[in-house]
């Protein structure tokens, strides 16, 4: 316990001199706002943003539990909830967000070589290098299996070719780890390996996808004979897949609390946008059919709330119930914003012009988007098939 | 507030779990309808229930209890609920007692609570006049008399009212109905000059009367509470009651659904386990999540209750609402999935359906929290 405050002062004296004033509680709201993703071609409004990255990313605190062979903190659990701690207590902003940490970092800790760890893990942990995600196909969506992009072994290196879709930032993105088809001869769940391959090669090119809600991160990669070292397979040629499911993991619990942080932190709020809409009564919502939906809609909220802290405080099992949160998270978040849109009458479909407020235009795009989140990361159809197979056991 | 079990808790339940399956199983509630049973609860079996503490669960160890919690009392009905055991545990040893024990005065506690903990009496909580549950549509009047006061008017609905020794009755001392102000609640001997009880036949088959007043003296010592209090204090046992009947409706929800995913699981269509279609797959997938979300919200609600929440009302109506969508959800679709078998008689799916409707009725419909959910919530 002693050692325990001793790192709590020397933490708080580290933050209290290394932490930039712009990036705390009271910072200047006139500083412009970076969102901190790192890589060779980042940049930043804010000059402070880069210098909390590159001081956090050289004490390893960006991935506080990662050894620090491997460029991350050291950090056992203890004293990684007293840093957090400390950095909620002066409102610090997250320093860095990456693909790489939240999904890569993971599985090279787990799948990768000696060599592979040292040399991608700290570029991730300082945020020089910015990662994405090369998974879905044109032709593979929910059948993500079946994926067809091939990486041939040509004796010293694979050869790449062939297409991903749905790729996050690819057009921003330095590195992209992917799925591809090491062995088409094999059944289609043992011939897919998991490769790491520089978005600088030769061959590699990238488009951005407009959705309906407008522009998106959202970029289609193309590989055109991409020469590939062979060393940069994680894990076991064809063993790809498994590491692929893991991944999806985190990736799932990722967008489900996502959907409710996002319902709680959101100025966005249904309550408050029911009563400007339809006027309210003593209180309440005035108009009785709409608060009915508004009531069913925050009771739901309320119960998956304790839902998910009811799994945290049971110690957070199973995949399956990732599949569940994943599932009742998105839904309830499209659901959430067609009551939006549904209380504010004609505004709630205002696309562009002065005539409409810019949040009111914005909202409308935010509930396009939600139409992709149970479609995204496994489709709401896919959770309730990992549901009823895994949890309940049903036969397939 | 921690979403778990503590291990005491968690053993009772285990406790539960076993009685249940052993000595109460779904062919015990059979037996006793199909021998029309008066109390529609067995004498021996609520006598075990009384030998292992249950009765007095919520009431203080001074009084003969275990003060063992509303979380502790609602697992045990959870328990009960997956079998469809009727018992007076809850009309006496959740209502009754935690009536008497929160607002009853020192005399009231020494005369009763022991009895009730010992099993030697059984309670009643008269409290809706209507159709519809809503505690401030109180008629029912107490006039101040000589000695006391003068009871007239008629209850609904009284669960286990049939057969109760004492029964807690929400009276108007003043005020007009639709007001919860000017309400007291009485503590009445059940054969008191006066009372007249009609037993009720329900689609549950449990223990139900009507319950007239006419011209029915009690004596000053018999008001529970502080008079004119009685809206709150009724309000307040409620809520106790709502979320111990919340949990064992989440019972009866979760045997009706694992009776159909085993049945999923075993009968063959078409040459093929019917299990396999994804029709019925993502029902059950529904389900399951609607389930999980119930246990959230009864847990939070059952918690809440032993930690004097501020937000006690907000987590009752949120468990009763959520208890009642989910138990409507799977009783209709487990009867749905089964296919013909699912409406015979013979089968024991229908007695989960009966007894759902009944208890979505009992101290408020869904709509009835969702609103008061809303109200609480400022919207």
């Amino acid at each position: 316990m002693e050692n325990l405050e001793n790192f709590r002062s020397e933490v708080r004296a580290w933050l209290d001199e290394n932490c930039p004033s712009s990036m705390r509680t009271g910072a200047d709201p006139q500083i412009p706002h970076d969102e901190v993703w790192g890589g060779r071609n980042a940049e930043y409004k804010n000059p402070e943003s880069k210098i909390w990255l590159d001081r956090m990313g050289a004490k390893g605190w960006t991935m506080p539990t990662v050894p620090k062979e491997y460029g991350g903190g050291g950090l056992d659990k203890d004293q990684v909830k007293i840093l957090n701690e400390e950095l909620f207590l002066i409102g610090a902003k997250t320093p860095l967000l990456s693909f790489g940490i939240w999904m890569l970092a993971p599985v090279l800790l787990e799948y990768g070589s000696e060599e592979q760890k040292k040399e991608h893990l700290p570029k991730i942990i300082k945020g020089e290098i910015r990662w994405c995600q090369g998974y879905s196909e044109p032709g593979s969506g929910s059948d993500l299996a079946s994926l067809a992009t091939k990486a041939e072994d040509k004796g010293d290196h694979f050869m790449v070719n062939g297409q991903k879709v749905w790729t996050s930032y690819a057009d921003k993105a330095d590195w992209i780890f992917a799925l591809v088809r090491t062995g088409p001869l094999e059944p289609k769940h043992n011939g897919i390996s998991f490769l790491l391959i520089d978005m600088e090669t030769k061959g590699v090119s990238t488009k951005p996808i407009t959705l309906i809600s407008g522009k998106s991160p959202f970029c289609e990669t193309f590989f055109d004979d991409v020469e590939v070292p062979k060393n940069n397979i994680v894990g076991t040629l064809n063993a790809g897949w498994e590491i692929a499911k893991k991944l999806l993991q985190h990736e799932r619990k990722f967008i489900s609390n996502f959907g409710l942080a996002a319902a709680a932190g959101s100025k966005k709020d249904l309550v408050s946008i029911a009563k400007k809409h339809f006027g309210e009564n003593d209180g309440k919502i005035n108009n009785t059919f709409f608060r009915s939906e508004v009531a069913d809609h925050k009771i739901k909220e309320h119960a998956f709330g304790l839902t998910l802290q009811r799994a945290g405080d049971e110690g957070g099992k199973a995949s399956a119930v990732a599949s569940m949160f994943k599932y009742y998270g998105t839904e309830h978040n499209k659901k959430r914003h067609e009551l939006m849109i549904s209380a504010m009458g004609k505004d709630g479909v205002a696309w562009d012009g002065d005539e409409f407020a810019e949040e009111d235009k914005n909202l409308t795009k935010s509930w396009l988007r939600t139409k992709g989140n149970s479609i995204e990361g496994g489709t709401s159809e896919v959770q309730l098939n990992v549901i009823s197979k895994r949890v309940l056991g049903l036969p397939s | 507030m921690k979403l778990v079990l503590n291990e005491e808790q968690q053993f009772l339940k285990d406790t539960a779990k076993d009685f249940a399956e052993e000595r109460t199983p779904i062919t015990h509630f059979r037996n006793l309808r199909d021998t029309n049973d008066p109390a529609m609860w067995d004498k021996d079996i609520w006598e075990e229930m009384v030998n292992l503490g249950w009765s007095g669960i919520l009431i203080p160890e001074e009084y003969g209890g275990s003060d063992f919690g509303v979380t502790g009392m609602s697992v045990v009905l959870q328990e009960c609920g997956k079998t469809l055991t009727p018992s007076p545990l809850f009309a006496t040893a959740v209502l009754g007692a935690y009536a008497i024990k929160e607002f009853g005065d020192n005399e009231q506690k020494s005369k009763y609570l022991p009895l009730i903990a010992s099993g030697k009496i059984t309670t009643a909580v008269a409290v809706d006049e209507s159709s519809h549950h809503n505690p401030a549509n109180t008629e029912l009047s107490a006039v101040t008399s000589d000695n006391g006061f003068v009871i007239n008017g008629s209850k609904k609905l009284v669960v286990d009212g049939s057969s109760a020794d004492v029964l807690i009755v929400l009276a108007r001392t003043s005020g007009s109905m639709g007001e919860l102000a000017g309400l007291t609640l009485f503590i009445v001997d059940s054969k008191a000059d006066g009372i007249i009880r009609s037993k009720l036949e329900m689609a549950d088959s449990r223990n139900y009367a009507n319950i007239e007043f006419n011209n029915v003296a009690v004596g000053a010592s018999s008001v529970l509470g502080s008079q004119e209090a009685g809206g709150e204090a009724i309000d307040h046992i409620l809520d106790i009651g709502r979320i111990a009947l919340s949990a064992e409706m989440l019972g009866n929800s979760e045997a009706a659904f694992s009776t159909t995913i085993d049945y999923l699981k075993e009968r063959k269509q078409f040459g093929v386990l019917i299990g396999t279609f994804q029709a019925l797959q993502h029902r059950a997938a529904e389900m399951f999540c609607e389930i999980e979300l119930t246990k959230s919200s009864v847990m939070a609600a059952m918690q809440g209750a032993d930690e004097n929440s501020n937000q006690l009302q907000v987590l009752a109506s949120l468990a009763k609402s959520i208890a009642g969508d989910t138990l409507h959800l799977i009783s209709n679709e487990a009867i749905q999935m089964h296919g013909g078998i699912g409406v015979t008689d013979e089968y024991d799916l229908g007695f989960f359906l009966k007894r759902a409707r009944v208890a979505e009725q009992i101290f408020g419909s869904v709509n009835f929290h969702k609103e008061r959910y809303a109200n609480l919530s400022g919207f």
